[in-house]
């Protein structure tokens, strides 16, 4: 949808690297598109460089190669106080010397803009936040719950036409967290602006995201809206991230138009998937709850496990099997379904068009060399233009 | 009260005896009790050959109404004024980069270096500034020889000599202070401040600078107090041309032998002390003293 528009961010080739103890690359080359109005967020584990790719986009970082932009402009050494942009951060960051007001009001104040009409925006940004009235009291005075609010209050009054925010949430307790995604999301769709989120909470991201770029050891894994995310799954960490993913490795063993014949450890299964060449080792992703068992034999599947256990947590019951050679499937199924006692040996199956085939690492690894050779012809062009002269 | 009850009480309180009695012993007889005694004699009479004579009088306070007295008072406030001013202006530049910008490794080394010279007697650094510094020094020698000048520069003995040494022997009573306010500023603060559009100037003077007043307060007041008291920088660096409050005190005691002067004066010292504590208290916490 948002594909028409201009890209409001433009991140080209960016690379971090550090230098010190815990040394090393951050970000590996990342390029990035984020258009106007939506929510993008920033998924992944610690480390995977999520909060480095928002803080370059905020200025408080200089990549160490590659270009940044916001709009048509280059922003890549621009420091943070000349670029049109906002952030809340994951500790609030408030002034401890402000009252709420003053805090809510300081970027107005740098900018110049008439007293009266600062507190005019301020007390209207309060009012948004839900905190009328709050405007004297002391940051110390304030929950976390409002802290966060004041916070949001604070970047928001200052009219961004971008709006960063780092783990926001985190520090909040689970039913405000709740709470807060919900209003978060409300409040970007009514002011319209583009809302850049970190977050290595899958399950926020789903919530409230327009797109979500997973993230994994500096490379986005894959982009794009949540429910393509969450059913297709494009690589092994992003099946196994998010949600609950059971993952099997098998190689395939024959292609039957769009149905792919892949032989396990424990069995012959198939899946549809396309592109895929014979003898090729895939992962299967398929999601506990398109998982199912029986004691018939099924078409097309003949991968056997033993009923391992069965948990009941209110809204659904989680099954577990465990095949031959001990890995252990998840399945999750209705409370009302019939089930199938405890030891008890069954099939494995699953609806054709709900499991994922992937290429395995190895491939992702020959397309990673493939671009490095590439790169290093046009270094080696590049070298050789420079060394003529020299001639 | 159950009979263990009692019995358990009395041990916590013969436990807190142990610990805290020689402490309050100690304090009680080298710190109260001198100081009610120089209290004492500064409402005393002066005996004729030194010591004191038993009969009640103002006529010590009455000293500050001297104007000599007054012109040295004021002469030694203005200096401690200018020595913690010019001490709080070397050390902020030098405690932000310390704390904020090198890492943690050069850090402990330049707060050792900054230590070192503690572990000589300050009056011997004292003396070797003013072989440095006097005429025939070896700083006169060096401009001379490298013929910049043609006679020496009067540098020692005078009351910039003084400012100089008390600069010199307080500074890291600023630094310290300003190490712990500034250390603990939390950078994203300043990123915050950034992020909200206000410069690097507008950032030290919106942020920065109010958040670390509690470290300036602390260090300006260790710095000052000492400053006014300090007779031994007067008498080495300014000698006979600078007194101060520090000198006068001393000069009661030791050579004028007017001990109730002496402690009319200290009286006067220690009432400024507490007032400008009082307005400390107002303004920072006494933890980063």
């Amino acid at each position: 949808m948002e594909k028409d528009n201009i890209p409001i961010v433009r991140l080209r080739g960016v690379t971090k690297e550090f230098f010190d103890a815990t040394g090393g690359v951050v970000l590996k080359e990342l390029d990035l598109d984020i258009y106007e109005g939506e929510f993008l967020t920033l998924l992944g584990p610690s480390g995977c460089g999520k909060t480095t790719t928002l803080r370059m986009i905020g200025g408080f970082d200089t990549p160490t190669q590659g270009t940044v932009y916001i709009g048509d402009q280059d922003v890549t050494d621009l420091p943070p106080y000349k670029r049109d942009v906002n952030t809340v951060f994951q500790s609030y960051a408030l002034f401890p010397h402000m009252n709420v007001f003053d805090n809510v009001a300081f970027g107005l104040v740098e900018k110049k803009i008439p007293k009266a009409e600062i507190k005019a925006r301020v007390e209207k940004m309060l009012d948004l936040v839900q905190l009328k009235n709050f405007g004297k009291r002391k940051v110390a005075q304030m929950s976390g719950g409002q802290k966060q609010r004041v916070a949001i209050a604070r970047a928001l009054v200052n009219n961004p036409k971008l709006l960063l925010l780092d783990e926001p949430l985190a520090a909040l307790d689970y039913k405000l967290r709740k709470q807060m995604q919900i209003e978060l999301k409300h409040l970007q769709k009514r002011l319209g602006i583009t809302f850049i989120y970190v977050t290595h909470d899958q399950e926020e991201a789903l919530t409230m995201s327009d797109r979500i770029a997973v993230m994994n050891n500096g490379l986005i894994e894959q982009i794009d809206v949540p429910s393509e995310i969450y059913e297709h799954p494009k690589t092994k960490f992003v099946a196994d991230f998010i949600g609950e993913s059971n993952i099997i490795e098998a190689s395939v063993t024959g292609i039957e138009g769009d149905l792919v014949e892949l032989t396990a450890e424990n069995g012959v299964v198939h899946a549809k998937g396309e592109g895929f060449v014979k003898d090729e080792m895939v992962y299967i992703s398929i999601r506990p709850e398109h998982t199912k068992y029986s004691t018939e034999p099924i078409e097309h599947f003949r991968l056997r496990g033993v009923v391992k256990e069965h948990i009941y947590v209110g809204s659904l019951i989680k099954t577990t099997i465990m095949l031959p050679d001990g890995q252990i499937l998840k399945i999750n199924h209705h409370p009302d379904s019939d089930m199938i006692p405890v030891g008890q040996a069954v099939n494995i199956y699953w609806p054709m068009d709900k499991a994922v085939v992937m290429h395995t690492a190895e491939d992702t690894l020959i397309d990673w060399i493939e671009g490095a050779l590439l790169h290093r012809e046009e270094i080696e062009a590049a070298v050789e233009g420079e060394s003529c002269p020299q001639k | 009260m159950s009979t263990e009850v009692i019995k358990r009480k009395n041990k916590d309180r013969g436990a807190i005896l142990a610990f805290v009695g020689p402490l309050a012993v100690w304090m009680l007889l080298f710190l109260a009790l001198p100081l009610v005694y120089v209290i004492f004699i500064s409402f005393m009479k002066k005996g004729t050959y030194g010591g004191v004579q038993l009969a009640f009088t103002l006529e010590n306070y009455a000293l500050f109404l001297d104007p000599t007295y007054i012109k040295v008072i004021w002469k030694s406030i203005v200096l401690a004024f200018w020595t913690s001013l010019i001490c709080l202006l070397i050390s902020y530049p030098f405690s932000y980069v310390l704390m904020r910008k090198i890492s943690a490794k050069k850090r402990g080394i330049c707060v050792l270096l900054i230590m070192l010279p503690f572990w000589i007697s300050e009056l011997i650094r004292l003396n070797g500034w003013s072989n440095i510094l006097r005429d025939s020094g070896l700083l006169n020698t060096l401009l001379m020889k490298l013929h910049l000048i043609s006679k020496p520069l009067t540098m020692m003995y005078t009351d910039g000599a003084t400012l100089f040494g008390m600069v010199y022997a307080l500074f890291p009573f600023m630094v310290l202070p300003l190490n712990n306010s500034i250390g603990k500023l939390d950078s994203t603060l300043i990123e915050a401040s950034h992020d909200l559009g206000a410069s690097k100037m507008r950032t030290f003077f919106r942020v920065i600078l109010p958040l670390t007043v509690p470290g300036i307060f602390a260090g300006t007041i260790q710095v000052f107090i000492p400053s006014l008291g300090a007779f031994y920088i007067a008498d080495v660096m300014g000698g006979g041309n600078s007194t101060l409050l520090g000198n006068l005190i001393k000069d009661h005691f030791l050579t004028a032998r007017n001990w109730p002067a002496g402690a009319a004066l200290s009286v006067i010292l220690i009432i400024f002390t507490l007032i400008l504590l009082k307005v400390y208290t107002k303004f920072g916490s006494l933890s980063d003293l």
